[in-house]
């Protein structure tokens, strides 16, 4: 199994994300998260996919099924180039006094934030790569976390390409 | 949302000399006499009433089918002959869903269709109201693309848009869906102007790509067992003349896919013969072993490859589609080209491509074909569905338009009858369709009028949809009806003859009705013929008949289809060979 981050930009009609979810349901494609957004251009949003699929003509498959939709008007497979990839979570973790400066303190070095807090649960809101928004909930883990909310991640292609991508070299 | 607007305020803003107020329903019309239809097929019902009274007063041709499967099949055949798109037209909730089957067939045949449903009106969408389903919904992953009209002024772009994205790039079907009120709401733009389409995201690619054609013909030079597969994307571009010159300008062998008979002349000297589960011997073992295969659009079917690994084993692939998705997704691909079949061959036409020292490979296949022809055992009495698609074939001398339903008459009609031309040849081969060769050989007959239309079909599957006999009592369409009746659902019988020991659960179906009676009911011709001498005379009659006739075709019960390839098997290990 391979993961892929793919992002589609589609024009905004109705049933658009019906449409291209159902389509990767037709074709059995195993879907981690997806996220959907307009962008800077009015009637245009953007969606991201992380999807893991086996093998390279599987991905093929993806990317021209996506393309074949009449309402997608482009379709990137950016997982090997240079990206930059966020993701949002809100977690709600038991913390009793007696652990609630333990807690803090793994707050901090990663940049969350706390944005609720109760008698014994804080809320705290974490955003990164999902690398890193997981490695957060392993380290609040233990302490228990009541409940948890992730919006997948989105994702940009950098401006600066360090390593030349595979299409950049037929150049 | 819907803004109602007076019939003052709209004649001041359409400024048109029409007095009365323009309706949605009167767009509609408009737009599709703009697109040239030419017949629509249809049943009406509450949603589509306004529809059908802005036809009463402004009349475009309506076939009025006896259920809704029947319409769209018939617009099935019609868009297959003609090459033009078949339009079908059917109500909200049950008339829509009744079209399910129809379009999932459309999608998998790449039949271009634009099939319009009536929908509940905008303000109850999503109440459960009376009649409502949901058919955007439903048919999302069955159609090329499909609409809903959530304001008559977008009605024009909408269709327009419709038929463009059915008939170009790969066809396929389009559904548009218009809530009642929308086609009540009066039209407030000045006219219905015919612009240009706007799709951003689809820009089908048509034209071959120069450097991959002159591989192509590198590739086509070096080999030493070359073989070409025409599929049904031949057919679509209208490209059969020149694959034909392709075949005779190069000496390259080539068989069909089911849905590419037709593309080449069936009793062509280069042509092998149907390919696939039931394709023939030299067909088979041309596949197996061949080193260069080029696929002019066909989809690497699993009927049609058998056990992909063990799928035209040494060949290097070529494979030339309309619609990139369709290459590399089951076979590896070497050479891929993403083209039209036709300026895919036209491209390779003009650069004169000569094979080099192929004859042993054909002599190879011609003795291949020579010593395991399709072959059936003669008997004394009774008459063999084998034998029955000959004389039909006999009595129309490869000329005419034939359609099928499924089972074993539809390989065996797929088999026996050879093909004089193209676009002549009607069945259901992705989906499989039951029920769909009768209604689609009215299509076809509507299409060409002139032309002998057959439909051959099974006992079973006639009765799916046998209640289109009223058509051709209402209309006189002289669709010639063969029922090749083996008093079975013949092609799973041999499934469980072959697979399951010969337990024939809910496969023999002995109890019918009166096929000849069923005519009589209808006003319509019919016989019921038992021996070949009698098929001889009733076949010859009815060829020549103007008018509609319907034959009851008693053939042998216990008869398989073979040449087999067995499901999860390997083109080279077919049963029944000899
Ligand atoms: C709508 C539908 N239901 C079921 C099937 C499965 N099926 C395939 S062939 C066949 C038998 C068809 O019998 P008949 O129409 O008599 O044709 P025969 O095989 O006897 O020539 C059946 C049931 C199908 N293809 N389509
Ligand atoms: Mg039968």
């Amino acid at each position: 199994m391979m993961k892929r981050v793919i992002t589609t930009t589609v024009i905004n009609q109705s049933g658009v994300l019906n449409r291209v979810t159902g389509l990767l349901m037709k074709r059995q494609f195993n879907i981690e998260s997806i996220t959907v957004g307009h962008t800077e251009q009015p009637g245009i949003s953007k969606m991201t996919f992380v999807v893991h699929v086996e093998d390279q003509r599987k991905l093929e498959q993806l990317l021209k099924q996506l393309q074949k939709q009449i309402d997608v008007l482009k379709v990137n497979d950016i997982s090997d180039k240079a990206i930059v990839t966020r993701e949002l979570a809100l977690i709600k973790v038991l913390s009793p006094p007696a652990v609630r400066s333990e807690i803090t303190s793994i707050i901090e070095p990663f940049r969350a934030t706390v944005i609720d807090m109760s008698k014994n649960v804080i809320t705290v809101q974490v955003t990164g790569d999902p690398e890193k928004v997981e490695a957060f909930i392993d380290l609040v883990r233990p302490y228990g976390i009541k409940e948890m909310t992730r919006t997948g991640a989105t994702a940009f292609v950098r401006e600066n390409q360090k390593t030349p991508s595979q299409q950049l070299s037929i150049l | 949302m819907s803004v109602q607007v007076n019939t003052k305020q709209a004649e001041a803003l359409g400024g048109d000399v029409q007095k009365q107020a323009v309706q949605g329903a009167d767009i509609f019309i408009q737009s599709l006499q703009n697109e040239g239809v030419e017949m629509i097929f249809g049943y009406p019902g509450g949603a589509v009433l306004p529809i059908y009274d802005a036809l009463y007063k402004n009349p475009i041709p309506h076939i009025l089918a006896r259920h809704e499967q029947g319409a769209i099949h018939a617009a099935e055949g019609y868009a297959r002959v003609s090459g033009k798109t078949g339009v079908v037209i059917a109500t909200s909730g049950p008339g829509a869903t009744n079209l399910v089957t129809g379009i999932a067939d459309a999608m998998m045949d790449s039949l271009p269709l634009v099939v319009f449903t009536g929908q509940v009106a905008s303000a109850v969408i999503g109440t459960d109201a009376f009649q409502e389903a949901d058919i955007v919904g439903i048919t999302q992953p069955i159609t090329k693309h499909n609409y809903q009209v959530k304001d008559v002024n977008d009605l024009p772009r909408i269709i327009h848009e419709a038929f463009h994205i059915a008939s170009t790039g790969r066809p396929g079907p389009v559904l548009v869906d218009i809530p009642k009120n929308v086609s009540n709401e009066v039209f407030t733009m000045a006219e219905v102007k015919q612009t240009e389409v706007n799709l951003p995201g689809y820009q089908p690619t048509t034209t071959p790509n120069f450097l991959q054609i002159q591989k192509v013909a590198q590739a086509i030079q070096k080999a030493e067992k070359p073989l070409v597969l025409a599929g049904a994307g031949v057919l679509h571009a209208k490209a059969s003349e020149e694959l034909t010159t392709f075949i005779e300008q190069t000496g390259l062998p080539v068989t069909n896919t089911l849905l590419g008979l037709g593309t080449i002349h069936g009793e062509h000297e280069q042509f092998l013969g149907m390919a696939g589960m039931h394709g023939t011997y030299a067909a088979n073992m041309a596949i197996c072993e061949c080193d260069l295969l080029i696929n002019f659009g066909a989809r690497f079917d699993d009927r049609l490859t058998g056990n992909l690994e063990h799928f035209a084993p040494n060949a290097q692939v070529i494979h030339i589609d309309i619609d990139p998705a369709e290459i590399g997704k089951n076979v590896p691909t070497d050479i891929p080209i993403v083209a039209d079949a036709k300026e895919a061959l036209q491209a390779l036409l003009k650069l004169g491509i000569k094979t080099d020292g192929i004859e042993q490979w054909s002599n190879h296949l011609n003795s291949m074909k020579e010593e395991y022809p399709l072959h059936y055992k003669r008997e004394e009495e009774g008459i063999l569905p084998q034998e029955a698609i000959e004389l039909l074939h006999k009595h129309t001398g490869g000329d005419a338009i034939v359609t099928t339903d499924v089972g074993q008459h539809q390989m065996w009609a797929a088999q026996y009858y050879k093909f004089n031309h193209p676009d002549h040849w009607v069945t259901s081969g992705g989906l499989g369709t039951m029920g769909f060769g009768f209604p689609a050989a009215i299509g076809a007959q509507l299409a060409k009028p002139k032309e002998t239309v057959i439909a051959i079909t099974g006992d079973g599957g006639f009765q799916m949809t046998l209640q289109e006999l009223s058509l051709l009592q209402e209309s006189q369409i002289p669709v010639k009806v063969v029922i090749l009746n083996n008093q079975c659902l013949g092609m799973v019988r041999q499934w469980q003859q072959t697979f399951y020991q010969e337990r024939y659960s809910q496969s023999l179906m002995p109890s019918q009705p009166d096929f000849v009676k069923l005519a009589e009911a209808y006003d319509l011709e019919g016989y019921k013929v038992t021996s070949l001498d009698e098929a001889d005379e009733v076949f010859e009659k009815a060829m020549n008949s103007n008018k509609p006739v319907l034959i009851d075709c008693r053939v042998k019960q216990i008869e398989n289809v073979y040449p087999m390839v067995a499901p999860g098997k390997g083109l080279h290990e077919m049963l029944g060979v000899k």
